[in-house]
């Protein structure tokens, strides 16, 4: 069924919702990239980047 | 529920979410996350933390606190899921994301499960593993015991129910010193007797529509002179319960005094409640305490975090 939806055109609403949709899950996906990072260092501290070889 | 539900929303809308395409905009998901009790969960659970002493990294403070709001979000989210057939009787809430037919009721089921699977591991992982599960319990407890059991079968609904919006300082506490200590206690304490006369002040209001809507509420099964004293008791059970905090030591002498003025504003609003019964100045005096009862709380939980999140704590005793 979602097949044959993709066939159909949105109209310019359905398109605006979708994109802003589509922006806020990137947006998140981006802050947990972020807040893993931040948080990795902040337990781990900054010496984790500085591991003998 | 879901039958009902399903009838419910708008048929157009149920047409295109079958053909696999969301109707939803972003503003729609987050008012799924009840922004206002958000508010509460956050705010209640930060003052949790900074009444308890603990040298954890602020990072790992502001992401657990993060966890917790997204946690007590995931539960609103499924809390609208399970109640959409009774949300769309109610005129507080029949403009809700899905019976207002903007969002489908198995979309609002998958965001839910989804952000409370991911904020219990996350703050598992990021603090510990007490915190998540006292969170996992906050989130259950809301949805499972409240939502679908105790919300439509006991007119005690929203006191036991309460004790799922009292949870979060506790999990805060737990987030940052990995333990739970008499402290957070007291404040879960304060805000499960004070959810009493805060709702029951509202139906007492609003009976109409919960009577509309099948919710057995304490005025619609008790009658309301029963909930006028019921309201008086709690409240002369909270009153004295705000002051918990001074005796402990962690409320300072501006919070005794906020405790003070606070508890007897409130005890003379629940004396009003329960003097007046007829007619409009019985609707509004109930209105007032609801109003009153907002504020009194956010005074109390206000005055704490200032008191030890900004160095103005003056000890009562000694």
């Amino acid at each position: 069924m979602a097949d044959r939806k993709s066939h159909q055109s949105l109209t310019p609403e359905e398109q605006k919702r979708r994109r802003s949709r589509s922006l806020a899950l990137a947006l998140t996906l981006g802050v947990l990239v972020l807040l893993f990072y931040v948080v990795t260092i902040a337990k781990l501290g900054p010496g984790v980047l500085q591991r003998p070889m | 529920m879901s039958t009902m539900s399903n009838s419910l929303v708008q048929p157009q809308v149920e047409s295109l979410a079958t053909a696999g395409l969301s109707q939803g905009d972003v503003s729609d998901f987050f008012a799924l996350l009840k922004p206002r009790v958000m508010f509460l969960v956050v705010f209640t659970a930060l003052v949790g933390m900074v009444v308890s002493p603990s040298n954890v990294h602020p990072v790992v403070a502001f992401v657990s606190l993060l966890m917790i709001a997204v946690g007590g979000g995931a539960s609103g989210a499924l809390n609208m899921w399970w109640d959409a057939d009774i949300d769309a009787v109610m005129t507080r809430t029949r403009k809700r994301p899905i019976p207002a037919g903007k969002i489908q009721p198995s979309e609002a089921l998958a965001f839910g499960v989804t952000l409370s699977v991911g904020s219990v591991i996350i703050l598992g992982l990021v603090s510990n593993w007490l915190a998540a599960g006292l969170l996992a319990f906050t989130i259950f407890f809301y949805v499972v015991v409240y939502s679908m059991w105790l919300k439509r079968s006991t007119q005690q609904n929203i006191v036991i129910g309460g004790a799922a919006g009292a949870l979060p300082p506790i999990v805060a506490q737990a987030a940052v010193t990995g333990h739970v200590s008499w402290d957070s206690v007291v404040l879960f304490a304060i805000i499960f007797m004070w959810t009493p006369p805060h709702f029951w002040a509202l139906a007492l209001v609003k009976s109409g529509d919960y009577q509309r809507a099948g919710i057995p509420m304490m005025p619609n099964v008790a009658g309301p002179d029963a909930t006028r004293l019921q309201i008086l008791v709690y409240t002369i059970l909270l009153a004295p319960l705000g002051l918990a905090p001074v005796a402990l030591g962690f409320g300072g002498l501006a919070y005794a005094i906020i405790a003070l003025v606070g508890g007897f504003g409130m005890l003379a609003l629940a004396v009003q409640v329960y003097r007046l019964r007829e007619g409009e100045p019985a609707m509004r005096v109930a209105q007032q305490l609801f109003g009153f009862s907002i504020l009194y709380l956010f005074l109390l939980f206000a005055t704490l975090l200032v008191e030890h999140g900004f160095g103005f704590f003056r000890p009562v005793f000694g």
